[in-house]
């Protein structure tokens, strides 16, 4: 066998081991979850908010958490896209391509992503203590959305800056303006990328524990203030894994293939409304 | 010609940075005509095309001197209304970029964004825009499919409905042929000689055999400069330049 098909058999296997590898430790986790979290799931645990002892293995549920994730997540995502729409079709549409600022600001953006979460939690402990708010849920909002805005702008600056320029002219030249340009064909034209970059920041958001622990800090109460501590799943899990009874341990289990369900609900849906928006698309 | 032109252009030099890309080309486009911007590669064509509708101001680095006057109006001068400007002008590209919607949507695109609203009009303007660009019978059943479903022959021709729905003075074309199969480029040559009783009509091509089927005047640049012009006539069968001769005649390209 010559040189060059064995070079060609190695990687090509060398692509197939990675594939599996990545496969089988997703399955592995799910395994994982499932296995020790199923036994504990029961109705309660979405229905109902920890009672008195639930943490010593007592009766009660993660209803707390499950809205405290949700409300967090996506008011962190909503106050991230609407910072970085108006930023990526500024980098994109209003800057030319190669600008001094464009440049800059991709690269703080790459820098921001790089950014522990954890420091993003102190950072908003910071800004919390400045304007005299203690743990609540805006501040959780506020920190999550400063963790997450670096992704999706990344995320939708990968997709416009594909968008052709001649795609762009050809709405310039039926004499529209850049905002028309912008907010009628290039977010069109980028609604699939768009939707995949919010779906990939609330992904972020909601599992993320360290970036909440000063910020949002926790409650066993179902709680809808903005003012207010609230409960999120990532810390839920967190303190049922830190007690010593397996009961409440697998409990933490059954936390994280809520949370699991949860992510996975949200991608498959984003799945269909991309395939939906997709047809529009001009290739 | 002692008739007001739609298009003047005095004296125009374009940089790309350091680069010139024209050279002091001073030339009118007659009216209702066809002119043709001949040249090989490289040599400016598209560059003073897409200078007419103030295009070249999205690239990098791009500086333009001179005057180019549409209608009487010094369209470089930078209070210009670029946006007026561009509406006057219908642009056909070398490859059709149909706009992320409905072929409907594409066709009311420009009048929507320059304020006409009622449905009942849209969609008399839509109707008779796809007609004027023979598109009509082939989608009239599927108006609200997504126009990147139509095939390139037909997305050009739906381009060149929705430029016209702007009701343009002018019609650009930057190679328009160029990704179209035999019969779509023969409809579009077809319907440029249709239109050019209304219209003016510039266009880019760098195929000498559709230059000459489709001209009325010419243009010949060569690295920048504007070499020759004239009617096309003229340029075809008699250029009074060496240059001119030998691109006619396929030795240079």
């Amino acid at each position: 066998m010559d040189s060059r098909k064995i070079e060609e058999n190695v990687f090509k296997g060398l692509m197939i081991f990675s594939s599996l590898v990545i496969s089988a430790g997703l399955l592995w986790i799910l395994a994982v979850i499932i296995i020790k979290g199923l036994p504990a799931m029961n109705l309660a645990m979405i229905t109902q908010a920890p009672k008195g002892g639930f943490y010593l293995g007592k009766e009660g549920g993660i209803l707390n958490a499950i809205v405290g994730s949700l409300l967090l997540a996506g008011g962190a995502t909503a106050l991230a896209l609407f910072l970085s729409l108006p930023l990526v079709l500024y980098l994109n549409v209003y800057l030319k391509k190669g600008a001094r600022l464009a440049v800059f600001t991709r690269f703080s953006l790459d820098v921001l992503w790089g950014v522990p979460s954890i420091v993003y939690g102190a950072f908003g402990f910071t800004l919390m203590l400045f304007f005299g708010l203690r743990a609540s849920l805006l501040g959780g909002i506020i920190a999550v959305a400063l963790l997450i805005f670096p992704i999706m702008c990344r995320a939708m600056d990968e997709v416009m800056q594909m968008i052709p320029q001649e795609l762009m002219n050809a709405s310039y030249s039926l004499g529209s303006t850049r905002w028309e340009t912008a907010f009628k064909v290039v977010v069109r034209q980028a609604l699939p990328g768009i939707l995949t970059a919010i779906l990939i920041a609330f992904g972020r958001g909601i599992g993320d524990a360290a970036s909440v622990i000063f910020t949002a800090g926790f409650t066993d109460s179902v709680s809808f203030s903005l003012f207010r501590p609230v409960a999120t799943l990532p810390l839920a899990i967190f303190y049922q894994l830190g007690t010593p009874f397996p009961e409440v341990q697998a409990r933490a289990h059954a936390s994280s293939l809520i949370l699991t369900i949860i992510i996975i609900t949200i991608s498959i849906g984003a799945r269909i409304l991309t395939k939906r928006f997709q047809g529009y698309v001009v290739k | 010609m002692e008739f007001k032109n739609h298009i003047c252009v005095q004296n125009l030099n374009v940089y790309y940075g350091k680069v010139q890309a024209l050279k002091n080309i001073s030339v009118e486009i007659p009216d209702k005509k066809i002119t043709v911007i001949i040249g090989p590669s490289g040599c400016g064509k598209t560059t003073l095309l897409k200078s007419f509708n103030r295009l070249i101001d999205l690239m990098d680095n791009v500086k333009a001197t001179g005057k180019i006057l549409v209608d009487g109006e010094d369209i470089l001068d930078p209070k210009a209304e670029v946006v007026d400007i561009r509406k006057k002008m219908g642009l056909l590209s070398q490859k059709p970029y149909p706009l992320p919607m409905s072929i409907y949507d594409n066709v009311a695109y420009g009048p929507r964004i320059h304020g006409t609203k009622g449905r009942k009009e849209l969609d008399q303007i839509v109707e008779y825009r796809l007609k004027e660009s023979s598109l009509w019978e082939e989608v009239k059943d599927r108006l609200h499919d997504p126009a990147s479903r139509l095939s390139v022959g037909q997305q050009q021709r739906l381009c060149l409905a929705r430029g016209l729905a702007v009701e343009p003075e002018i019609i650009l074309g930057d190679e328009p042929t160029s990704a179209l199969d035999p019969n779509s480029s023969q409809r579009i040559e077809q319907k440029f000689l249709e239109l050019k009783d209304r219209y003016t009509i510039v266009v880019v091509t760098h195929i000498l055999r559709q230059a000459k089927r489709i001209a009325d005047y010419v243009l010949f640049l060569y690295m920048g400069e504007l070499i020759e012009h004239g009617p096309a006539r003229e340029i075809f069968e008699n250029p009074k330049q060496k240059l001119t001769r030998e691109y006619i005649q396929g030795s240079i390209s």
